[in-house]
């Protein structure tokens, strides 16, 4: 049992707006009372008198475990080692700035004030893997978006008319894998890669499977719909990075047709201009398509000015990078279902080009006007590392800071987009929303995100001290499931999370003839495939579907 | 009794086809499986009269073990960890976290097999992909300085050779195969064409072939002691690049001869120009088990592929500082813990005679040169017949191993997890 009295809370899917607040915590979970009796028992109390009280944060859309992740920190011991962390009594050593080794992972998480993350992008062959070093990230609760838009036999279902047969696939593949919602990367342009090609538009021809991009979201999006998962499909858009893409953004929302859909790292999708050329922002255009369409969510991708590492199951996107940078690229095509490709990028405040992703990144945040469907992200690491969180909040709440770091990148660049004229600044309730009651909602968590009766007993608390980047980055308490973990940014005790997961229901007839697609074109056998989640979730948790 | 599907984790190939017998609890068929492989199944274990654990040489209680050698890691000074490519990734996980309270090192077999891929990759990035894509889509498939007829021998006939594939779907008709190496090995027999190269000329074929696939002209002189005409050179290149789906398997034979880590990055480098031109994959050849599960666990837990060291609390990597041949040749160790590994057997003399000085604890599933010469051995069941968890196949996938038998002995997970804790009391960490 646990008492945090008198702390000012900002908890806004409970309407709560900094009122000072009292929060009791028993067996995991927020409860309104103390049951039994036991009001007046003993139990540890946190004053916290002029400290700000929210839920735990929520990232959901990161790249924090699995094989892309994993050969990323293979890659780059030129990026560990200017981040060292000695192990203490009480935590693994580790090292990593931009892509942490697994125990660094959840401890900075966790000294942040977040306590659940996603892995955005996991082929669904090495879920095991993903599950593996999930089970070495300590604190947070976890989970991981399994990749489909180019998925093989997805594809030639969708060709053949069998639209149940494929929704029953998706479920056995979401079971089999221990995943959590629908991912697509680059939508058939990820298949056509695999013979050097890509996917421009949405109705491109996928060669050799007859479908389109377009009939890949609708198909997908529908079926994430009738299974009823929490999260809707999670797209990550064709021609990411591509000069003009925003009317390819455009066209998948409007795909959707009025189905959910999530819609990834939009500021990277969010570029006029000629491609080849120069980026111009279109995020007005965007935003209001958003602002006006209740059915899509997105996350921003924000990017900040420094070195870090792009890893993305967009393999065309990948080798366009490094045949600009010329830096070091990895390439991975994996059988049937998808592919990924990782090159270490530096975010320049002098380029033009760079300056303007940035500054896309913060017109989103600031024209969003519905903070329930936005949601705080850089896309970790592909836009900066997440425990740049803090600087990016600042810049969101703080509107002279902003002006001064707009000072420092490209001025031309500055003077193209709606930036220097947007003055809004967000409120902690507003940042509240962003950083963990939109993303729970979204992502279809009742019990996170909030601190009604009934939640996880996730929560962090800050001292109102300097700046808004200080007082995101050291919380005075992080508590998980009713614990106190982290004291003054550092970690008291290591614990591990949960994994969660989701089981829908399918036809078991339909294995019938995915193990055939399986003798004739896997690796693997059928029966070797599926994750046992007894062996590898040591602590799971299935969400359940929407009836 | 028949189990079905069971995998093999004798080398990188990890087919997970195998049809295993056990008739009076002992496996007396393998269907699927190669000769290397049924072999490991058939023979699989020690003698059941090898004791649990012996202490110089003599029979002891595996609490007495567990209790000699903790006692011998905690007192030492920079102890090393070595081995692991033939268990399982859960026993892996905590020989990671044992290296760390006991602040030596940690290397696998990657250092002294396909390290200088790793470094490759670290230098230069790597193009791949996994073994079904070759399978379903590769026309051209070159192995060099490899000889998978006797390294990996289901490789050619489930993977990369004979297989009908979804855009190949005439099976070995629809490919061609290159074999490249300095001798004749038995794997020509299954090459339409063998390219033989002078020893230690690797680097300089492999700097032509990307010059060439770059568009550069490569002046005779250049390659004259390649053993290798410029005709032959050029067509090779224009092969690979005419190509559909190519990929290049890599080998021991570039890996551990003269120019090493030069050889593979001459290699990706290859690959990368390469897919200016068509989709070309290259992938290492990667010899035991679980060897890629091994650089996969250090990698996530922390942040390098091998020869890890942690007296300073923190994971450093250095190759050829803190990787096993270096260490020990240079008298450096002054304790072993020898996981699932032969070192007496297979490391260069100055090594070995080091291990002979210092104290070694050892865990093998069966007897051998290092178990004989440990001052602590210890018999361990056998994970993936007699006990599960996870192996990485060569391509990364990661596959969960099948039990097949029962055991007494207590697995490599086991063992290294209670000398995990008994270290950190005894250091009081
Ligand atoms: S090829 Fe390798 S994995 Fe396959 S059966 Fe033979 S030894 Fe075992
Ligand atoms: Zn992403």
């Amino acid at each position: 049992m646990l008492k945090i009295l008198n702390g000012e809370v900002y908890d806004p899917a409970n309407n709560i707006d900094g009122e000072v607040r009292d929060i009791r915590i028993d067996g995991g979970r927020v409860v309104d009372a103390f049951g039994d009796g036991r009001e007046n028992g003993s139990c540890r109390t946190i004053d916290a008198s002029g400290m700000i009280v929210m839920p735990g944060g929520v990232d959901m859309h990161a790249h924090i475990a699995g094989p892309k992740v994993n050969t990323a920190r293979k890659m780059r011991p030129e990026d560990h080692r200017l981040a060292p962390v000695p192990r203490t009594s009480v935590t693994r050593s580790g090292v990593g700035r931009t892509v942490p080794s697994t125990f660094t992972t959840g401890y900075r998480y966790a000294a942040m004030g977040y306590t659940t993350a996603f892995d955005a992008a996991v082929p669904p062959i090495a879920a095991r893997h993903a599950h593996e070093e999930f089970s070495d990230i300590p604190v947070i609760d976890k989970g991981f978006f399994v990749l489909m838009g180019n998925n093989e036999y997805i594809m030639q279902q969708i060709a053949s008319g069998e639209r149940e047969r494929m929704r029953d696939y998706v479920a056995w593949l979401l079971g089999a894998t221990g995943g959590y919602a629908v991912k697509m990367v680059n939508p058939g342009g990820v298949e056509l890669w695999k013979s050097l090609g890509n996917a421009r538009g949405l109705d491109e021809e996928v060669a050799g499977f007859g479908v389109t991009p377009r009939r890949i979201i609708e198909s997908l999006a529908e079926a994430s719909m009738n299974l009823g998962l929490p999260h809707p499909v999670h797209i990550h858009c064709n021609n990411l990075g591509v000069a003009g893409n925003w009317e390819t953004t455009l066209e998948t929302m409007k795909s959707l047709a009025g189905r959910r859909g999530h819609l990834a790292h939009i500021q990277f999708h969010s570029y006029g201009g000629d491609p080849g050329g120069l980026f111009v922002s279109r995020v007005a255009e965007l935003a209001e398509y958003v602002n006006t369409h209740p059915n899509i969510t997105v996350d921003v991708g924000q990017i900040m000015f420094g070195d870090t590492t792009s890893m993305t199951g967009d393999g065309p996107l990948a080798h366009m990078l490094h045949q600009v940078s010329g830096r070091k690229w990895v390439n991975v095509d994996i059988e049937n279902e998808c592919g990924c490709g990782i090159v270490p990028i530096e975010y320049k405040d002098r380029s033009h080009m760079h300056t303007t992703q940035w500054a896309v990144g913060l017109e989103w945040y600031l024209m969003a006007r519905d903070p329930w469907r936005i949601a705080l992200s850089t896309d970790h690491p592909n836009g900066a590392s997440f425990v740049s969180y803090p600087r990016v909040i600042r810049l969101l709440t703080d509107r002279e800071f902003r002006r001064e770091a707009m000072k420092k990148a490209n001025p031309k660049a500055i003077a193209k987009t709606s930036l220097p004229d947007l003055d809004r600044e967000y409120s902690l309730y507003e940042i509240a929303i962003i950083t963990r009651a939109a993303p729970a909602r979204i992502l279809g968590l009742k019990h996170k995100g909030h601190l009604g009766a009934g939640a996880d007993a996730d929560v962090t608390i800050y001292d109102k001290c300097g700046d808004a980047e200080t007082m995101f980055s050291v919380p005075r308490y992080v508590i998980k499931e009713g614990e106190i973990l982290v004291e003054d940014g550092s970690i008291r005790r290591e614990t591990f999370g949960k994994t969660l997961y989701v089981a829908p229901g399918y036809d078991k007839a339909v294995e019938k003839d995915i193990r055939e697609f399986f003798r004739k074109y896997y690796t693997i056998e059928f029966e070797n495939y599926p994750v046992q989640l007894e062996h590898y979730l040591p602590r799971p948790r299935e969400v359940a579907t929407i009836k | 009794m028949q189990v079905d599907h069971v995998v093999c984790a004798f080398c990188g190939c990890v087919c997970d086809d195998i049809r295993v017998t056990v008739e009076g609890g002992r496996i007396t068929n393998a269907r699927n499986a190669c000769a290397l492989g049924k072999s490991w199944f058939l023979n699989h274990g020690a003698p059941s009269d090898l004791p649990v654990a012996r202490i110089e040489g003599k029979p002891a209680s595996l609490d007495q073990g567990i209790e000699e050698a903790a006692r011998c890691l905690a007192g030492a000074r920079y102890p090393l960890i070595y081995g692991l490519s033939s268990t399982s990734c859960e026993a892996q996980r905590k020989a990671v976290a044992l290296a760390e309270v006991s602040g030596g090192c940690i290397d696998c077999c990657t250092s002294v097999c396909h390290g200088p891929s790793g470094i490759a990759l670290q230098g230069v990035g790597e193009p791949t992909c996994t073994l079904g894509e070759v399978k379903n889509r590769a026309d051209l498939i070159v192995y060099w300085g490899s000889n998978p007829a006797e390294s990996h021998p289901r490789h050619m006939t489930r993977y990369a050779v004979t297989p009908k594939g979804m855009f190949v779907p005439e099976g070995r008709k629809g490919r061609t195969v290159v074999l490249v190496d300095v001798r004749r090995t038995p794997s020509a027999r299954a090459a339409d064409i063998f390219l033989q190269i002078r020893p230690g000329r690797d680097f300089e074929v492999l700097w032509a072939l990307q010059a060439l696939v770059n568009g550069r002209k490569v002046d005779a002189a250049s390659v004259e002691n390649t053993g290798l005409s410029h005709e032959a050179l050029a067509a090779m290149a224009d092969r690979m690049m005419r190509c559909r789906f190519g990929c290049l398997f890599v080998g021991q034979g570039l890996t551990q001869t003269r120019g090493r880590h030069f050889n593979t990055s001459a290699a990706f480098l290859l690959v990368r120009s390469l897919n200016r031109h068509t989709k070309f994959a290259l992938m290492p050849m990667r010899g035991h088990g679980n060897v890629t599960g091994v650089d996969n666990v250090l990698a996530w837990q922390t942040g390098y592929p091998f020869g890890v060291n942690f007296s300073l609390g923190y994971p450093r990597f250095n190759p050829g500082e803190y990787t096993v041949v270096d260490l020990l040749g240079r008298a450096e160790a002054d304790a072993a813990l020898v996981v699932a590994a032969d070192p007496v057997a297979s490391l260069p003399a100055k090594a070995v005679r080091r291990l002979a000085e210092i104290p070694v604890i050892a865990l093998d599933t069966h007897e051998s040169e290092t178990t004989r010469c440990a001052r602590i051995a210890f018999t361990t069941s056998t994970a993936g017949i007699h006990v599960g968890g996870t192996v990485y196949r060569m391509d990364n996938i990661p596959i969960h191993l099948r039990k097949v038998l029962d055991s007494d002995r207590p697995s490599d997970e086991e063992v290294i997890g209670r000398l995990l804790a008994r270290v950190k009391e005894l250091k009081a960490c």
